[in-house]
């Protein structure tokens, strides 16, 4: 077993409503994956598992050859866990607060110092060391946090939202920290920003509604969306059953659906490509045959976002 | 294996350096001082009779006012969760927040000491029963401190978990002084149940273990349901 964390068909239910629903994944050593989904999906149910807070209500977790079950200390002190909106002590220092999170996490007294002065480096906390947590900005405490995370200097780095909430600056700056620290530990982190977990992991796993939906190396997804392209095209004159009838007879096309109407006429849709091939003229020949006016007219190439967005929408 | 430790400290020093330390053990010994000394030289004895039998009754509203936050608040702000997810047992942080209680308690009558010991200077004060009231206090001040503790992590609301709590020690105080509502079979038991009368058994100098196992088993037991309380939250 290389796999640094085994999950299989871990199942949760609050009260009836499955969060969570029969997911299994391995995560390796050195592995950087980035959790996407829509609000709701179980992204942080699932972290709350992996971390031992949440007890799950089917399944199993393996931490190297550890289970939840039966070594829980000894997957926590492996575990270093940022949850969303870092809920700290208010009325506590942050040297306070740290100090006590080095003694919990059992750092050992004579390293205790110079690792509070390598984490308030590393995460730029020099100068609040003596204000209380509650008095610190969003982006002050999401730091803390993170040093927090990091405190007895963990193999694994669970980080629930990290960048949320946090002006462009701070975002960069925790995206840099977690690809600093992400050479060497094996991190997991939940997002909803797409461009954020293109930018920094490995691989990217997207949940729905408690399911893995999508699941493999940022490389590999961005190469399978590359293949399938959407043709953006306005029209006025014709309803969406009629653009869906004679765009359908055209061979490559997947589907059309409409993204809005205005009151003026103007029907806007989006027709999905399967293929690589560029279908424009094509649809262009097809649509001279009628009367229609085309205003708009353009080739969007999918990315990972509108994979996502595929994946994760609602039906209506 | 001490990691009970580093969260009773963090829960001494929130108390202290917060004013709620300050502030507790200023209306509790107003209150006592105030009870207790009022009637002090009408009785003209030399004992501490009087203060130790007010306390079950003060205890009941000023302990479960000093653990009702000890829970509740980490579950209101969050910090429950970062607490758990920290290599500590459910254990640990029990028995460590109820620590922080009981020496807050401990803390709290500490500065009573100055009664005895005035005492002594102006009669002649017998010290068995005072070292044994001082004994069951701090017994009285777990059994109640326990009973908060689990009052309190029932519930994020710090007002609930004060009134439960209180509730609780209330009833404890109180159910001996009741006998008269149960049938003549069951009277022992109630008044085995009774916080107030093991209290008073001890603070009359005799330390019997029934007393003790009394209060040993109901912090034992608050402290067991505090446990399976939190296990089954999540």
């Amino acid at each position: 077993m290389n796999g640094m964390i085994h999950v299989e068909n871990l199942t949760k239910y609050y009260d009836g409503f499955c969060a969570v629903d029969q997911i299994s994944m391995d995560i390796h050593k050195g592995e950087v994956l980035g959790l996407l989904g829509p609000n709701g999906a179980g992204k942080t149910t699932t972290l709350k598992m992996l971390t031992g807070y949440f007890k799950p209500t089917a399944g199993h977790i393996r931490v190297k050859d550890y289970t939840i079950e039966d070594h829980p200390l000894e997957i926590k002190r492996m575990i270093g866990y940022l949850p969303e909106s870092s809920p700290f002590y208010k009325n506590m220092l942050v040297y306070d607060y740290l100090e006590y999170a080095a003694k919990i996490k059992g750092v050992a007294p004579g390293d205790r110092h110079s690792r509070l002065r390598f984490l308030a480096d590393l995460c730029g906390l020099n100068d609040i060391m003596h204000k209380a947590i509650g008095e610190l900005s969003k982006g002050l405490n999401q730091r803390v946090g993170l040093a927090h995370a990091m405190m007895n200097d963990p193999e694994i780095l669970i980080l629930d939202e990290p960048t949320q909430g946090l002006d462009p600056n701070q975002i960069v700056e925790i995206r840099n920290i977690i690809k600093k620290i992400g050479k060497e530990k094996t991190i997991i982190f939940s997002t909803h920003i797409l461009s954020e977990a293109e930018a920094t992991c490995d691989r990217i796993m997207i949940i729905n509604k408690g399911k893995i939906v999508a699941d493999g190396e940022t490389k590999e997804l961005k190469a399978s969306a590359d293949k399938k392209t959407a043709i953006h095209i306005a029209l006025i004159g014709p309803d969406l059953a009629a653009v869906q009838k004679e765009l359908q007879t055209v061979s490559g096309i997947d589907s059309v659906e409409k993204i809005s109407q205005t009151e003026d006429g103007v029907l806007t849709v989006n027709a999905w490509t399967r293929s690589s091939e560029d279908l424009r003229e094509s649809i262009y020949r097809k649509i001279k045959t009628t009367d229609w006016v085309m205003v708009e007219f353009r080739q969007e190439v999918k990315t990972l976002e509108t994979i996502f967005r595929d994946l994760t929408r609602q039906p209506n | 294996m001490w990691q009970f430790a580093h969260i009773l400290k963090k829960e001494l020093k929130d108390y202290f350096i917060s004013p709620i330390a300050y502030i507790v053990i200023s209306i509790f010994l107003i209150i006592t001082g105030w009870f207790f000394f009022s009637t002090f030289f009408l009785y003209d004895q030399a004992n501490m009779r009087s203060f130790f039998a007010l306390l079950p009754i003060i205890f009941t509203f000023v302990i479960p006012a000093v653990t009702m936050r000890l829970f509740s608040e980490e579950f209101n702000i969050g910090s429950y969760e970062i607490l758990l997810t920290m290599p500590v047992t459910f254990g640990d942080i029990v028995f460590g927040k109820f620590a922080a209680g009981l020496l807050m308690t401990g803390a709290m009558l500490l500065p009573t000491v100055a009664y005895p010991i005035a005492i002594s200077f102006i009669g002649d004060l017998d010290w068995g029963p005072v070292i044994g009231g001082y004994l069951g206090a701090l017994l009285l001040g777990g059994a109640f401190a326990a009973v908060g503790v689990f009052a309190s992590a029932l519930t994020r609301n710090q007002i609930i978990a004060f009134i439960l709590g209180s509730a609780i020690c209330f009833i404890l105080t109180l159910i001996d002084k009741m006998l008269f509502f149960f049938p003549e079979s069951l009277l022992n038991v109630i008044e085995y149940l009774g916080a107030d009368f093991h209290f008073h058994n001890i603070s009359k100098g005799i330390v019997d273990s029934r007393d003790l196992i009394y209060f040993i088993s109901v912090i034992f037991l608050s402290l067991y349901a505090t446990r399976l309380a939190l296990q089954n939250k999540n």
